[in-house]
């Protein structure tokens, strides 16, 4: 058997505070589509990164055929024909499709565009991944899954024999979904090979050749295409049976926390959504990329207040009109980018616990440094942070331990109504099954809690009851016997009607 | 901490360096001009440093400073306003001032250094204006109250304190407890580093933003009214020429970053007296003042590359120790 396309031992990859990759390897054969999959902060977009020479590795081969390769920047990648197809499009918005596809190497006559070759160029491979378009529409006017499909003709055009795509269909609609399905088995019996990432894993049983898992930055096992079943690739993933690892006990109970009617947020105003969560209960909150999930839990904590509705906390109307607000009114917003929303990444453990506090525990201006102290003696013993010490400058810490702060801050804040965006976003796998435990030991407390997450074990694992977001509007709720991926992916995809609203969820 | 004694030992040094290159430095005469000079250079640098804080700039202070010094007198000797009158019309005008920049800044979000530079152009174009370019001063008159510049606290046999030192004392000892003791002042910490993460936890950035540029034109307002009693008389054109270069160099030597979220009033005082002990050297040391610029340049930037670079050093050895600990 000849070598594989691509081959990688041994990788390691560190980064401030946490190891990313501790010894991964892995093989591409020629026209073969393998996934990658694993939990958030498994290590899986490092690996695409490093493959694609976006970063490189602090040790570990890359062999490309078989040859030893170093990849410095993203043109050594694409120089061996490896092409990244970013989660977040990397194309010129302002620019013609044909314009995108040759961006930075530009045929030109006489030392200006041959725009006339662009056109002949971009059409051949529009044609191949199946868009149909003028190559001179501007790049503006498509939509996400068609720009998707023009920065795949892009890696095409520069003959890529390897295409790397990063969580490709978590902005697609149900249809663009299939066809980019359909793309990539053209693709595969044309040759050319596809690394898949995905968090669907019923995308990865329909096209995968091959599964890699990775788990906690490391090979957690691999399954051959007879083999690739979901229960096979979760247990892998999450290292044991899921029951264990999803803490997960009813609490609810019947007094209502949170009651929101006909709020419009500022993002989708066409839409008027209503929801409520009862004390103790932990909603899922599902949708594709750009549904509106964070919108409205932004929109509710009053980041960007909402242009119409009503909130009612604990049967207490509410109208938060930023979040000191909120906080006052009993919410708390664990935000979904901890780096830029959540943390005072230069500060110490002590001040990030406090911040959202100190205004509650104030002696008339003044600091209250005892009771800033015993803060965050009690947040870092309950959330189990791990610190040096307490000034310790949370951008030291791991993803998993930095997260744990920003939680501990909003639970100092001793909310009733606790919302979580992504909550394990980037965090390893310990530090994920203390946030589950966090939550259950909230909710049994009677703190009602919203969480959205793109991580469809986590909703399938963690919440009693399920709504789901489709282009800015609540499109169905699901209860926890109802609950599987294809019933959310339904919903957050539009190809269901809406489910019979219960009252919450009635559209006002 | 370390960064406060390292700026203490570049300011023990020039002065070391200028006494042993001057006779004169240690006199009593000179040593009450430069501690009245680093008084008056420190309530405008302690002002700017709020600023710096929140990750802003202020330019305005040195026409600020000219407005005040200029309209002080003016009102007083020209228009024959009664003084309560006056010294509140500018205080009032120096309020104002820092309401209409932050205001600018957190509801138009105009940028500072657009705002405060206008501020530069339009506030010394107003005096010169109401001046018509002349000259205005106290004259004979106002002994009393210019004695709040010009007065001396015995302090040492043969040696007295300059009056403004009271004002610096009372301005700094408020300053510091505000910043250290107070929420307030965690809120513009926090907010300087990362305006997003302190308005998502509760902070109302806005209005602790607009107070760091009120308290910097008021204190601009202040040291402009000491300023003008000092040295009794003030040319509209020149008046508090460059004085928040030196109030922002001084801001920044003495630890405050202007990535924002950094610093403290100690490290502002000292960085303050440095400017002038240096502004002090030069004058007494070499022959001519044109070189001034550039040796203050060279000492900041000096001090700054420094600070960096053991900033760095430090981040890598947090780093790798934190590595140490995660694989462990």
């Amino acid at each position: 058997m000849s070598a594989p396309l691509l081959e990688v031992r041994n990788l390691v990859k560190s980064f401030p505070g946490v190891r990313a990759l501790k010894g991964v390897s892995l093989s591409l054969g020629h026209g073969e589509v393998l996934a990658v999959i694993g939990e958030n902060g498994a290590g899986k977009s490092t690996l695409m990164k490093i493959l694609a020479g976006v970063q490189p590795p602090d040790s570990g081969e890359l062999l490309v055929d078989g040859q030893p390769r170093q990849l410095r920047s993203v043109q050594d990648a694409l120089a061996l024909g490896i092409a990244l197809i970013h989660q977040e499009l990397n194309l010129a918005e302002t620019l013609e499709v044909g314009a995108n596809i040759f961006l930075g190497r530009e045929p030109t006559r006489w030392g200006l565009i041959d725009r006339t070759k662009v056109r002949e160029g971009a059409r051949v491979v529009l044609e191949q991944v199946g868009l149909r378009i003028d190559p001179d529409t501007p790049l503006s006017d498509l939509t996400i899954g068609q720009q998707q499909l023009v920065e795949i003709a892009k890696a095409l055009s520069i003959q890529a024999r390897v295409l790397i795509m990063d969580e490709p269909t978590s902005s697609l609609s149900v249809h663009e979904a299939q066809a980019l399905e359909r793309l990539i088995k053209d693709l595969r019996s044309r040759g050319v090979s596809i690394v898949y990432i995905s968090h669907r894993l019923g995308e990865v049983e329909a096209i995968a050749d091959r599964v890699v898992v990775l788990r906690d930055g490391e090979n957690a096992g691999s399954l051959p295409r007879e083999s690739i079943r979901r229960e096979e690739m979760v247990k892998l993933m999450v290292g044991r049976e899921l029951s264990q690892f999803y803490p997960h006990q009813p609490h609810q109970r019947p007094s209502v926390a949170l009651r929101v009617q006909g709020v419009r947020t500022v993002q989708h105003p066409i839409h008027s959504l209503s929801l409520e969560l009862h004390a103790g209960e932990i909603v899922g909150l599902a949708g594709l990329v750009g549904a509106g999930r964070t919108e409205l839990l932004e929109a509710l904590f009053g980041v960007t207040p909402p242009l119409s509705g009503s909130i009612e906390i604990a049967g207490k109307p509410v109208q938060p009109r930023s979040p000191i607000e909120a906080i006052e009114a009993g919410l708390a917003l664990v935000p979904e980018d901890r780096k830029h929303h959540g943390l005072v990444l230069e500060m110490g453990v002590r001040e990030n616990i406090s911040l959202a506090s100190l205004s509650r525990d104030q002696n008339a201006g003044f600091l209250n440094h005892p009771r800033e102290l015993a803060l965050c003696e009690e947040m870092t013993a309950a959330m189990r942070i791990k610190t040096p010490h307490r000034e310790q400058p949370v951008q030291f810490l791991s993803g998993g331990n930095q997260q744990k702060v920003v939680i501990g801050k909003w639970l100092a804040t001793a909310p009733k109504v606790l919302f979580l965006d992504e909550p394990t976003r980037g965090v390893d796998i310990g530090a994920k099954q203390e946030i589950y435990r966090l939550m259950e030991e909230q909710a049994a407390k009677g703190v009602a809690i919203l969480f959205a997450s793109s991580e469809m074990e986590e909703i399938l694992g963690m919440s009693d009851r399920v709504l789901v977001m489709h282009e800015g509007r609540l499109s169905g709720e699901l209860p926890r016997e109802a609950l599987s991926e294809e019933s959310i992916m339904a919903l957050a995809t539009g190809s269901a009607p809406s489910t019979p609203a219960p009252a919450p969820a009635r559209a006002l | 901490m370390k960064k406060i004694l390292g700026i203490l030992g570049l300011l023990v040094v020039v002065c070391v360096l200028t006494a042993l290159a001057s006779d004169s430095f240690l006199s009593a005469y000179n040593l009450e001009n430069l501690i009245r000079r680093s008084a008056l250079f420190g309530i405008l640098s302690i002002g700017v440093a709020f600023v710096i804080i929140t990750g802003g700039i202020d330019l305005s202070i040195g026409s600020v400073v000219c407005l005040v010094g200029c309209a002080l007198p003016w009102l007083l000797t020209v228009q024959h306003w009664p003084l309560p009158l006056a010294l509140l019309a500018v205080i009032a005008l120096s309020l104002a001032i820092g309401l209409a920049h932050g205001l600018l800044i957190t509801k138009l979000r105009i940028q500072p250094f657009i705002v405060t530079l206008c501020g530069l152009l339009l506030y010394r174009g107003i005096a010169r204006g109401f001046t018509q370019d002349q000259t205005v001063g106290f004259g004979t008159g106002f002994k009393e109250l210019r004695s709040l510049a010009t007065g001396k606290i015995p302090f040492l046999p043969g040696f007295d304190l300059p009056a403004p030192v009271l004002f610096l004392a009372v301005v700094a000892l408020l300053a510091a407890v505000f910043l250290n003791r107070t929420i307030y002042g965690r809120y513009l910490l926090a907010l300087g580093r990362n305006p997003q993460a302190a308005r998502y936890s509760g902070i109302q950035t806005d209005r602790m933003v607009l107070l760091a540029y009120v308290l910097s034109s008021g204190l601009a307002g202040l040291g402009g009214s000491l300023f003008v009693l000092d040295v009794n008389s003030a040319q509209p054109v020149d008046f508090g020429n460059f004085y928040e270069l030196y109030a922002i160099a001084a801001a920044v030597l003495g630890g405050c970053s202007l990535r924002g979220g950094e610093g403290g009033i100690v490290g502002v005082l000292i960085g303050a007296t440095l400017m002038q002990v240096l502004r002090n050297m030069i004058t007494l040391v070499t022959t001519h003042n044109n070189v001034e610029f550039a040796i203050i340049g060279a000492v900041i930037l000096i001090g700054v590359v420094a600070d960096e670079i053991t900033r760095r050093i430090a981040a890598n050895r947090r780093a790798a120790r934190a590595l140490q600990g995660a694989s462990a």
